[in-house]
């Protein structure tokens, strides 16, 4: 696949438009169909389809292991971060209400926050399922060939 | 109508793809169909209105499952070795059993049900009528999927998130670093093999 | 059409339904390739799902996103987020359940668990003893 110049130069082209299309469905999602869910998926799917045609280095240069955790996390972290700073505005636990001046539009942020989370942990959990799926052949060849 | 048909017609799709599923040895085009299946679904799902599962099954089930599924495949037998067929009706007949049990049983639960689209029906009367309405009227976002998602349903959210995130990793701890098990598990691995061989 | 066969029609949804998480729970029990098994219950599930969606479904509804349109009916957002939600937790888990196949054949050499039950039951064993080398190899 690494030496197919069509699906390098379609990859390449493709590849913007669909983080792109991934934002839209995160930031759109109030409005339309979309979510963090979905955004995720799609975001890590441009990744995915770098992967595939690239090689599975050029992934991981892309995207480190280490970034690939820290998203997992991260995403947990804003979700829950966003619950607790609505206790400390003394609200409750994943109270938005409190987050902005009037109640609707802390609704909003604290939505878009929490989408974003979601988002995020999504992303970084498909990704790296790829990679411990695609990279786990490739380990397992190593160890047959040092042998 | 229309969407009636529609729905008949892509209900004896997914029926036509699980006798596919079952009938195949071959575990490519079983993955494969799993995937076709998925997607069949995402239009049933349109056709019922729910777009936002629709996109989510389309994303996930038809394309990452089936991702994860062929880069698992690159490395697993590509085909099933005895067909519990051929092994006689012995090997299927309890199988068979439960399953017709266990479906008539369901089908005399699900005759009880309101039929579906039934404005009565008890799930559109509780509290899904309060989340439309304030949906627009006090929140101003019109995905009410998302703010009940997001917002009345955030607790729900973030066990889900937690729930991903902990699978993800569960993933990490059992295939990273698999270079060495490899190797410790074929320094052990020649007493399977050669009780392997006794079998055969 | 009144009676049991209107009744029928009313409820096809259902019953086709049940009939394809029979069939998925079918192959999760007869067969013994532990990769169609995952199959199987991906199938289940998804049609699990589908049983939520048609119980949310609205006569003469649209997808629950508001129009300007004040006498819109809108089809029932709850089961629609719970599905939302149970899918991508679906996906997690068959990976997880496919990282333990893969693990599986990387210990026993095959993914059928009649051979995998079989290669164990006579491992069980010198089992004991070769926990031991292991633990010396660490």
């Amino acid at each position: 696949m690494l030496d197919n110049p069509i699906l390098r130069v379609t990859a390449k082209i493709l590849f913007a438009p669909i983080i792109i299309f991934g934002l839209y469905v995160q930031f759109h999602g109030d409005y339309g169909p979309g979510g963090g869910f979905q955004a995720g998926v799609i975001i890590a799917a441009a990744f995915i389809l770098h992967s595939l045609i690239f090689g599975l280095e050029a992934g991981r240069r892309l995207v480190p292991g280490w970034a690939n955790l820290a998203m997992l996390a991260c995403g947990v972290l804003i979700y829950g971060g966003v619950g607790v700073a609505g206790m400390m505005l003394d609200g409750l636990f994943l109270d938005y209400n409190v987050l902005a001046s009037d109640a609707s539009k802390g609704q909003h942020y604290g939505i878009l926050l929490v989408e974003f989370g979601v988002g995020l942990t999504v992303t970084g959990v498909m990704l790296a399922l790829f990679h411990a799926f695609a990279g786990f052949v490739e380990a397992d060849y190593a160890a047959t060939e040092d042998e | 109508m229309a969407g009636y048909v529609t729905n008949l017609l892509l209900l004896a799709l997914l029926v036509f793809i699980l006798v596919l599923v079952i009938r195949t040895r071959r575990l490519f085009p079983v993955v494969v169909l799993a995937g076709a299946y998925s997607l069949v679904s995402a239009a049933m799902f349109v056709n019922l209105d729910a777009v936002d599962v629709a996109f989510t099954e389309a994303a996930v089930g038809a394309g990452i499952s089936t991702v994860l599924f062929l880069a698992a495949m690159a490395y697993l037998p590509g085909i099933e070795k005895t067909p519990p067929e051929a092994k006689g009706i012995g090997h299927i007949l309890p199988a068979l059993i439960i399953c017709i049990i266990a479906g008539l049983l369901l089908v005399a639960a699900a005759i009880e049900l309101p039929p579906v689209g039934d404005p009565t029906a008890p799930p559109h009367v509780h509290v899904a009528p309060r989340y439309l309405e304030e949906s627009g009227s006090f929140l101003h976002i019109p995905n009410v999927v998302t703010t009940v998602l997001a917002s009345y349903r955030g607790f729900d959210t973030f066990g889900e998130v937690v729930v991903v995130f902990t699978a993800g990793l569960g993933v990490l701890v059992l295939l990273a670093g698999f270079t060495r098990t490899a190797r410790i598990a074929k320094s052990g691995k020649t007493g399977i093999d050669g009780g392997e061989g006794d079998d055969a | 059409m009144i009676g049991p066969v209107a009744q029928i029609l009313e409820s096809w949804n259902y019953l086709v339904v049940i009939a394809l998480m029979m069939g998925g729970l079918f192959i999760v029990i007869s067969q013994n390739n532990l990769v169609k098994k995952l199959v199987g219950l991906a199938i289940f599930q998804t049609s699990v799902f589908i049983f939520y969606i048609s119980v949310g479904k609205m006569a003469g509804g649209t997808a629950p996103i508001l129009t300007d349109g004040p006498e819109t009916l809108y089809s029932n957002p709850l089961p629609h987020v719970l599905i939302l939600t149970a899918i991508v937790v679906g996906v997690a888990t068959t990976a997880l359940g496919l990282a333990l196949v893969l693990r599986i054949h990387a210990a026993f050499g095959s993914i059928e668990d009649d051979e995998v039950l079989a290669m164990k039951a006579e491992a069980a064993e010198p089992r004991a003893r070769r926990g031991g080398d292991m633990g010396d190899a660490v």
